[in-house]
């Protein structure tokens, strides 16, 4: 993958409002962000209704995947273009989460919403109707999604990049300051695990910085390119971004989005947290 | 109101006891309120914190900690501007940001 095939400009999305086979879809962790202003012709999906099962803690089913998207009206062959708030953090995450149910050709709009609001580009709350499909999904690809058994196994051993903030790292918060602190997990980060916070990757205006600056933050903290790598945050949205980046921006292979990260990692008994600003030993000792 | 102005965000239903709060509002032209302003919250280091638009009359607002805050306003049409604050439980930082072309 490239920038080319996975990023687009707010102009381009300008240029492309009415083309056939293009879809915009808004995805915002403030779910009513669309419903007071989207641009032309986007439809909405809702990360907490639409794309989470309702009583398992998982995504929803291939079945059900495909019945959203049918109903909604995108089809198979359709260019999907994801945009969002908070600087696509939850676009990022429906961009991974489609690659994961299989779809061909998905883009990011670079800046997401704010871009496009800082840019002067016209919102709109009129409601488009499109025509029902029949959507149909592949299997999961689990070479791009992690769960804990893997993370466990990577302490030490593969690359384990966590991009929540320093204080979240360190385990002086449990969640990003101005959202609630409602877990009732432990504190902390996995053991080995490096911090290159996710706006690392952002400009100010929510674009992605150059494929070069990209490549120098990450060779700053050693990854290294021959080893997989699975990238974490609080509930796998922030790092969805990361993954985008590592994967699709800078084509690095085996790089995987844990989804459970650190509300599923922190509560986890009788596995090694690290705290503090340091990585820590694979062992969990010497924090 | 521990030092809420005249005419700022109501801070009804909030416990400003338990919170350090942060608000205020983007204005254009000394009185013309900016709406589709982001507002990026700094912490002490630079590091990006949180992120909010700014409301149909400019406002915005943060449950921040105690310390030192940047506040970096971006809004179209407009160079961004920081502005520093200080954040305490328990008392509400207002502050009013002024953007230019």
């Amino acid at each position: 993958m490239s920038r080319e095939n996975s990023l687009v400009t707010a102009q381009w999305v300008e240029d492309n409002l009415d083309t056939d086979g293009v879809v915009l879809i808004e995805v915002d962790e403030d779910t009513t962000a669309y419903d007071k202003g989207h641009i032309r012709g986007a439809i909405k999906l809702d990360w907490t209704t639409d794309l989470q099962d309702q009583v398992r803690r998982d995504f929803v089913n291939k079945a059900q995947f495909e019945a959203l998207l049918s109903e909604r009206g995108v089809s198979n062959d359709d260019t999907v273009v994801l945009y969002g708030g908070n600087n696509n953090w939850f676009a990022a995450y429906a961009y991974w989460y489609f690659k994961l149910y299989g779809h061909q050709d998905v883009k990011l709009l670079d800046g997401g919403r704010k871009k496009w609001e800082l840019d002067s580009r016209e919102l709109t709350d009129e409601l488009p109707t499109r025509a029902t499909t029949s959507y149909t999904a592949q299997e999961q690809d689990p070479s791009i999604r992690a769960f804990r058994d893997e993370v466990v196994a990577a302490i030490g051993t593969q690359n384990l990049v966590d991009v929540r903030s320093p204080d979240e790292y360190a385990g002086r918060l449990l969640a990003p300051a101005h959202l609630p602190q409602e877990q009732a997990q432990r504190a902390g980060h996995i053991p080995t695990s490096v911090n290159v916070p996710w706006s690392k990757n952002a400009n100010d205006d929510g674009t992605f910085k150059s494929d070069e600056e990209l490549t120098a933050l990450y060779d700053e903290v050693g990854f290294d390119t021959d080893k997989d790598t699975i990238a974490l945050c609080r509930i796998g949205e922030r790092s969805s971004l990361t993954w985008f980046v590592l994967t699709e921006l800078l084509g690095r292979k085996n790089v995987k989005n844990y989804d459970g990260s650190w509300t599923e990692y922190g509560s986890l008994v009788g596995v090694p947290v690290a705290l503090g600003d340091e990585p820590g030993s694979a062992d969990g000792k010497g924090n | 109101m521990c030092g809420a102005k005249e005419g700022g965000l109501s801070l009804d239903g909030v416990n400003v006891a338990k919170e350090a709060v942060i608000q205020g509002q983007v204005l254009r032209s000394g009185d013309e309120p900016v709406a589709n302003a982001y507002v990026r919250l700094l912490d002490r280091s630079g590091e990006f914190t949180a992120e909010v638009p700014t409301s149909a009359t400019g406002h915005f607002r943060f449950f921040a900690g105690d310390g030192e805050w940047t506040l970096r306003t971006l809004a179209p049409k407009a160079e961004p501007v920081d502005t520093r604050v200080v954040a305490a439980t328990g008392s509400v930082a207002e502050v009013q940001v002024l953007v230019t072309a």
